[in-house]
Order: structure tokens, then C-alpha cells, then sequence
């Protein structure tokens, strides 16, 4: 089929959508085609999810226009995009697994005999759908007895009875299916697009969308940065597009004899199994020197933080050896763990950093404040206030007043006091995972900044972070993981996109 | 001072304004309201109320609820008056006890029943509502077999047995409640250790973010606990304090006080939801639960219509709690833009 001929089931026309912080789309025009499966790749927050969720009503851009069949539309709700035949299948799934198959599968589109449900059309049509796809479960069956691969067919089932499907978006729908699932998915997809349904695919399994897609598109930072028909590229082209020319972060100058620095830290072994079979963690083993910033890079559920919580005390099923200056640690509690001079920066601030009710002093004391307290076990203010002030000005917090509410601040200075919170505690030892997440460029590079001055001082860094420049720019040396495995351990010249991103995508290819 | 800070400082301290208010207008509607012999009547109640209201704080400051503390005042106060008129039968012999002894092991009751709570709460993973709705009937169920739902009469005790001395607590002191007095002495210990210690920084913070407080190092499950086993012993000194005012035991004693635990906290500002609270505005809120009960009383407004006004008074007081809330957090709002 050649270009001409190929026409165009849905554009979106200059679309940006800014979030408090960070711009998660730049003027991005997008078209899908009719069908055929229209595949887009991307780093973490590259802007291909949120401009999945615009077209599907589940977010609103912030400007641009979207255009049905030519017809502009715009789209409150998952319910309009649903009307004009516009589903999604998200990559978390949205099932309830309290009800059964034929529940889930009519949810809100219930089929009715004089008012009462008509359960007996719902199995038959049940089982006619799930036949189609070749996968004849039960109607009856509870979801929640249903392994997650089985689970995702159902979702898919779901979205295949809307009336008048025009456009199905698939949000990794295969990062839980078995090789089996991924073949019936395929053969299912080239059905849908024979009849003229499309698909939009996200994937990061790079070998399957060379082999399912017919059009490929690059996003890099909130932007379309490349496409073209998949027969046209190979793996080459989609890296180099997905790395690009990249942001300049301050890299840290420095010469230094890793190996003359004594091991702070080192992990053996460390394995965690997964419920359900399998593993989120399987023999990673590292190490950290002395004053150094370790990277711990790899794509979301790669492992990276649950490394964090294992050393943390957080997942009491790992097994391997820590070992923390030469000697073996008996990880028992997070509480035990800080008491070993360990500090966490959790990923997610607002659920697991702060405690927003109370104010900016408070929460920077919080894991420290039963050192300030006199002999009667009361708090000593002028100790504590002193710690606190102290701890601002280490880590420059802008604030006029400590005691408002710690939601006054904006999100670099929320993330710092998090991490003051964590340095507060004089730790050796301090685990950082996203410490730049959700926060502006100019805050970024001074959160940078705190690290290495840490850094200096002699504390030992194990940082996560999904973006490359950034991780490149902060590390002395990055250890990738990729579905639980360490795939690579990356130092000095040897750190370079290229090789981050092969790493990051290895155990994917070979599943 | 713009008007948005006016309006704050308005509705901080609303709770004494409406007590205020309160106090102003029952001393008009009703001659004998302002007068000595009444406010002590009230001040009684107000202790009962106050001091479940201050365990109740605790709970609700970690996030949770504890509808077993009129069960617990009852059973505290059942075990009380059976260890004083029937003393303690073990193997044939009957043992009585001092009052101090009994005061003890009745706190002791209530401490274990909150330790149940709060263990049945953090190990397994029941939500307090459910628990402590188990432990209120539980309790209530215990405090009727002891007696068999009669109740003990006159419990004076007797010299010759040495157990006399338990009607001090329902009595006064140089004219001053001894009610009162344990509830001044609870609040002032309740309001250091909230404040001044950092176990009250960690139960403010598990809820205000129990997973953050986790990850801060709080030792959540632990400190949990004690918070429910706090809650029990203040319920068990409310029992003992009812029984004492009563010289009688009776197992139905502290039905549905929980209602009034958990309004006059409320009605001091602490959160349903957790992460805040005071002792102080729960004392005042256990002053606005009295001064109504009593006024309308005083003022001969029929019962039904008491429980409608005090019904309503309880949303209202949310109500306002949830403005100041939505104030605040758009005032931070602005504070932040204001920064940039």
C-alpha cells in the first residue's frame, strides 16, 4: 500500500498538555491510521501514555485540537471517547476481580430484559467474544481466581464489545501475557485491523514491534521526534531517535581511584520472588565505595526499587547477603535499617514522603526527632529548631517561615526537604529513587547539586532514575537492570545512551 | 491582615466562640443555668465526656476510631463494683481488695481490652471501625456477666474489709470536682506528651501519612497500639469515675458514650480523618457537648428534641471544620504561587 492511498481515521493537531512543573507534551500532531497498528516508543515519560489518555477522554490537552474522521472532537470522559468507538486498555488493569467474567465483560453496558438483567445473553455473548478470541474461560468464573495474563484477555474481550470500535489503544498490553497470549493477541489484532478497526500499541519490547507494527513513532521528551512505516527502519533507528541529542546536565569533574575507596556496601545474591511465580529480583549483586553516586538505571518494573526496599527492610521475602562495611546485615526493619545509617527518598513524594498535615518543620524532623529531647523524654525546641534551620540551609530550602504547611512549598522544595528529612539522620549511606521526579529543570539541577556536595562530604549515593541524561550526568558508574536481572555495570567512557538503553531492553528481547 | 486571615483566625477559634455563645445563651433562657450548683452538675458530665474525648483524640489523630469506650467504662465499672461488694472468689477463698488495688486492676481491664484493640487492628489487619465495634459488644457482653445485667448496689464497702473510699471520685474536694480534677490532670498529661514528645509528633504523623511515617522510621504497628491501650485506660477511668458518682454499678453504664467521645473531639477540630487534632479543642468540644445536654435541660426542652439539636450542632461543626480546610489549603495555594 503506498502513502497516498492511506487515509486517516484520527489526527491530534498541535497538542500540549502541562502539568504543575513539567510539560508532558509540546506541540505534538499525531495520526492514526485506519486499519492498521500504529506503534509508539518511547522513554519513561516520553508523553506516550498521556497522549494516549488525551485521545481517550481520560485527560484533557492543555492546548491543540483532535480531530474523528476529519470532525473536531473533544472529549470530557472515557464515556464520550466511547461513544465515538475510542477505548483504551491500560497497561494497570481496570477489572473487578470481586465479579465474575460475564460482569466484567458488561459493566455499565448491561443487557436487559424488562428492567432485569438478562445474565443468560450476557454468557451467551460471553462466550462468543472470548471465542473469538480463542480463549474459552468460563463466563461464570471469579476474575479474581484468574491469572493476570488471563486477566488482560478479558480486558481486551471488554473493549472488543464496544459497538462500533473505531480506535483500540493498547497501553503494553503484553508485559503480563505469556508467549502463547502474545501470539493469539497478535493473530486477534491483525483480525481487528483487517476489519478496519485500529490500533494504537505501546509496547517497549522492541523485536515485538518491529514485527506488529505497521507505523512507528519516536516520542523524546514531550515530543514527536520521529516516524515512518516499520519496513522502512530497524533497531538502530528507533535507539538513536529514542536517546537523541539530550539535555546538558552539569556532569561532576572529577578524577578519582574508585578502587582505592573502601566498599561501603555490598550486595550478594539479593533475590526476590514474585507472587505468582517468577521473579522481581534475581541475583543482582553490587557494590558501593566511599563518597560515590552509584546509578541504578532500567525500565519501570525493571526491579530498581524494589533493590531499595529490599535493603530497607521493606521485603522480608528477599534473600542474599548486604553488607555493609565488611560486615553482614541482618535486615530486619526499616526502623533498624536507619539506625545503620541508611536514608530513603521514596519515588512517590506525596504518598511516601511527606506527611502534608503537617507543617515544613515538622516533617523534616520526623525521623529524627527523638535525638532533641531532654532528660524527661520532652522534645527540647531550641535543639530541634536548631537541627531544622541547619538542615535548610545545607540543602537550600527557599522558605520565609518553617512552620507553614509543608504543601506552600513548591515540589523542588518539597523533594528537598524529603531529602533533608533523610540527611538529617547523618547517614552513610542514602538511597535516592526519582529524586528528580515531578520537579522543574531549574530545581533538578540544583537537587544535582545536593547530591554531589553529599557526595563530597564522604556519603555514599545509590541513585534511581529513568531519565538517560540525567543519570548519565549524575553517576560514577550505573548498574542496569532489566526484568529483575543486572544486565550491565557501566563505568567512565563505557557509559554511553546507546549502551544504557541495549541494556535496559535485553531480558525484554529475549522473552 | 487581608480578609481570608481574618476568617481563619475567626474560625480557629470558633469552638470558644460557640462555647461562649453557648454559655450566654443558656444564662438567659434559664435562671438556675449560671448558677454554682449547676455548672458543678455540668462540669461532672463535661469530665466523663472530656476524658473518653481525649482518648478518642489520640485514636482519631493515627486515623482510626474506637466505638468500645462506653463498653469499656461499662465493664471498668462493673469489675469495680463486684470486686467491692463480692470481692474476689479464687478456689473457695473470697479475697477483697483495697479501692487503689481496684482502681488499678480496672485500668489494667481497660489497657488489655485497648492492647486487644489495637493488636487485633495493626497484626491483623481489621479496620478500627470493625474491631472496636466487635470489642464494644464484647465488653458490654462481659460487664453483664458479671453481675448477670443486675446491678451492684452501694458499694460503700465495708471497714471491717478495708474497701471503703470509693464514692471520693463522684465527690468534691474543697468544693472542686474530683472529676474535674482527673480530667484536668489526663489533659495536661495528654496535651505534654501529644505536643512536647516525639511518640505525639509519630501518632500525627501515621495519620497524617501512615505510609510516609513508615518510611520515616515511625514505628506505625508499635506506637498504634499504644494508642488504643491509652484510649481503654481513660475509658476505664471514665467507668470508675461514673460508677463512683452513682455509688452504684450499672452494666449498661456508658452506652453510647462513644457518640459523645467522638463529638466533642470532633467538635474541637480533630479530624475524622486524622493528622489532626488537640487537646485542648477537645476539651472545649466536651464543654460544648455539656453546656447543651444540660441547657436544654435546664430549659425544659424535651429529650427528642435534644438529640436533634445536638445531631445538627455535630454536622454543623464538620461542616465548618471542612471550610477551614479548603480555606487553608487554598491559602498554601497562594502562599506557593506567592513564592515563585
Amino acid at each position: 500500500m503506498s502513502e497516498a492511498t492511506e487515509d486517516i481515521v484520527f489526527h491530534a493537531e498541535k497538542i500540549d498538555k502541562i502539568y504543575p512543573g513539567t510539560k508532558a507534551l509540546d506541540q505534538v500532531s499525531f495520526d492514526i491510521r485506519r486499519g492498521k497498528v500504529n506503534v509508539l516508543i518511547g522513554e519513561n515519560g516520553a508523553g506516550k501514555s498521556t497522549l494516549m489518555k488525551i485521545i481517550a477522554g481520560i485527560e484533557k490537552p492543555s492546548s491543540g485540537k483532535l480531530y474523528l474522521e476529519g470532525r473536531e472532537v473533544s472529549f470530557d470522559s472515557t464515556v464520550d471517547a466511547r461513544a465515538e468507538g475510542i477505548a483504551i486498555i491500560h497497561q494497570e488493569l481496570c477489572l473487578f476481580p470481586n465479579l465474575n467474567v460475564f460482569q466484567n465483560l458488561f459493566m455499565s453496558s448491561e443487557r436487559t430484559q424488562s428492567g432485569m438483567l438478562d445474565d443468560a445473553e450476557h454468557r451467551k455473548l460471553a462466550k462468543e467474544v472470548l471465542g473469538r478470541l480463542n480463549y474459552p474461560i468460563d463466563p461464570d468464573t471469579r476474575v479474581g481466581d484468574l491469572r493476570v495474563g488471563q486477566q488482560q484477555m478479558i480486558e481486551i474481550a471488554r473493549n472488543l464489545l464496544i459497538p462500533n470500535l473505531r480506535i483500540l489503544i493498547m497501553d503494553e498490553p503484553t508485559s503480563s501475557l505469556s508467549e502463547q497470549e502474545v501470539e493469539v493477541l497478535f493473530k486477534i489484532m491483525r483480525e481487528l485491523t483487517a476489519s478496519g478497526i485500529s490500533i494504537v500499541y505501546i509496547s517497549h519490547r522492541l523485536e515485538e514491534l518491529m514485527r506488529i507494527g505497521d507505523y512507528l513513532t519516536v516520542f523524546r521528551d514531550g515530543k514527536l521526534v520521529a516516524q515512518d512505516q516499520t519496513k522502512n527502519i530497524d533497531l538502530a533507528w528507533i535507539v538513536r531517535n529514542m536517546i537523541g541529542k539530550g539535555k546538558n546536565y552539569p556532569k561532576r569533574s572529577q578524577e578519582v581511584d574508585w578502587s582505592k575507596r573502601p566498599k561501603v556496601l555490598e550486595v550478594k545474591d539479593l533475590t526476590l520472588p514474585k507472587s505468582g511465580g517468577g521473579y522481581l529480583l534475581n541475583k543482582v549483586s553490587f557494590d558501593l565505595r566511599q563518597g560515590e553516586i552509584l546509578g541504578l538505571y532500567g525500565l519501570l518494573g525493571a526491579g530498581r526499587t524494589e533493590v531499595f526496599e529490599c535493603i530497607m527492610g521493606l521485603r522480608p521475602l528477599h534473600t542474599g547477603q548486604i553488607i555493609k562495611d565488611g560486615q553482614p546485615l541482618q535486615i530486619t526493619s526499616l526502623v533498624d535499617m536507619i539506625g545503620h545509617g541508611f536514608a530513603l527518598l521514596p519515588e512517590d513524594r506525596q504518598r511516601d514522603g511527606l506527611v502534608q498535615t503537617m507543617n515544613i518543620d515538622q516533617n523534616i524532623a520526623l525521623t529524627n526527632i527523638a535525638k532533641y529531647t531532654d532528660r524527661w523524654g520532652l522534645i527540647h525546641n531550641h535543639k530541634e529548631s536548631e537541627a531544622t534551620d541547619a538542615m535548610i540551609h545545607d540543602v537550600m530550602i527557599k522558605v520565609a517561615d518553617k512552620n507553614l504547611p509543608i504543601l506552600s512549598l513548591s515540589g523542588g522544595n518539597q523533594q528537598k526537604c524529603v531529602f533533608a528529612k533523610g540527611a538529617l539522620t547523618n547517614p552513610s549511606i542514602m538511597l535516592l529513587d526519582e529524586p528528580s521526579r515531578g520537579i522543574d529543570i531549574g530545581a533538578k539541577t540544583e537537587m544535582f547539586q545536593l547530591i554531589y556536595q553529599y557526595a563530597e562530604r564522604g556519603l555514599s549515593l545509590i541513585v534511581v532514575s529513568s531519565e538517560l541524561e540525567e543519570i548519565i550526568a549524575i553517576a560514577d558508574r550505573i548498574v542496569v537492570l532489566s526484568n529483575g536481572i543486572k544486565t550491565a555495570e557501566l563505568t567512565g567512557a563505557d557509559i554511553t545512551q546507546q549502551k544504557l538503553v541495549e541494556a535496559s531492553y535485553k531480558g525484554h528481547q529475549a522473552a | 491582615m487581608n480578609k481570608n486571615d481574618l476568617v481563619m483566625t475567626i474560625l480557629k477559634g470558633r469552638t470558644l466562640i460557640v462555647l461562649a455563645l453557648l454559655v450566654l445563651f443558656f444564662s438567659l433562657a434559664s435562671e438556675s443555668f449560671f448558677t454554682g450548683s449547676s455548672l458543678l452538675s455540668i462540669s461532672k458530665h463535661v469530665a466523663l465526656y472530656g476524658i473518653l474525648g481525649i482518648g478518642m483524640t489520640y485514636v482519631l489523630v493515627t486515623g482510626g476510631i474506637d466505638l468500645s469506650v462506653g463498653s469499656i467504662a461499662g465493664l471498668a465499672g462493673m469489675v469495680s463494683g463486684l470486686l467491692i461488694n463480692k470481692g474476689l472468689t479464687l478456689f473457695g477463698q473470697t479475697i477483697y481488695f483495697s479501692v487503689p488495688t481496684i482502681v488499678i486492676i480496672a485500668m489494667l481491664i481497660g489497657m488489655l481490652i485497648g492492647l486487644i484493640n489495637g493488636l487485633v487492628i495493626t497484626k491483623f489487619a481489621v479496620a478500627p471501625f470493625i474491631a472496636t465495634l466487635g470489642m464494644m459488644y464484647v465488653a458490654r457482653g462481659l460487664a453483664n456477666l458479671t453481675s448477670n445485667g443486675a446491678t451492684f448496689p452501694n458499694l460503700v464497702g465495708k471497714e471491717a474489709l478495708g474497701n471503703t473510699g470509693f464514692e471520693i471520685f463522684g465527690r468534691d474536694i474543697a468544693g472542686f470536682p474530683v472529676a474535674v480534677i482527673i480530667l484536668i490532670i489526663i489533659a495536661v498529661l495528654a496535651f505534654i506528651v501529644l505536643r512536647k514528645t516525639p511518640f505525639g509528633w509519630h501518632i500525627l504523623a501515621i495519620g497524617g501519612n501512615n505510609r510516609a511515617a513508615r518510611l520515616s522510621g515511625v514505628r506505625v504497628d508499635h506506637d498504634t497500639v499504644l494508642v488504643y491501650m491509652f484510649s481503654g485506660v481513660c475509658s476505664a477511668v471514665v467507668g470508675i469515675i461514673a460508677t463512683s458518682q452513682l455509688v452504684a454499678s450499672h452494666p449498661m453504664t456508658g452506652n453510647t458514650w462513644e457518640m459523645n467521645a467522638i463529638a466533642a473531639a470532633v467538635l474541637g477540630g480533630t479530624s475524622l480523618m486524622g493528622g489532626v487534632g488537640t487537646i485542648v479543642g477537645t476539651v472545649i468540644g466536651a464543654f460544648i457537648i455539656g453546656v447543651i445536654t444540660d441547657g436544654m435541660v435546664m430549659c425544659g426542652v424535651s429529650e427528642f428534641w435534644q438529640m436533634i439539636i445536638k445531631g445538627l450542632v455535630i454536622v454543623l461543626a464538620v461542616i465548618i471544620d471542612q471550610y477551614q480546610r479548603n480555606l487553608q489549603a487554598r491559602m498554601a495555594l497562594q502562599a506557593r504561587n506567592a513564592n515563585k
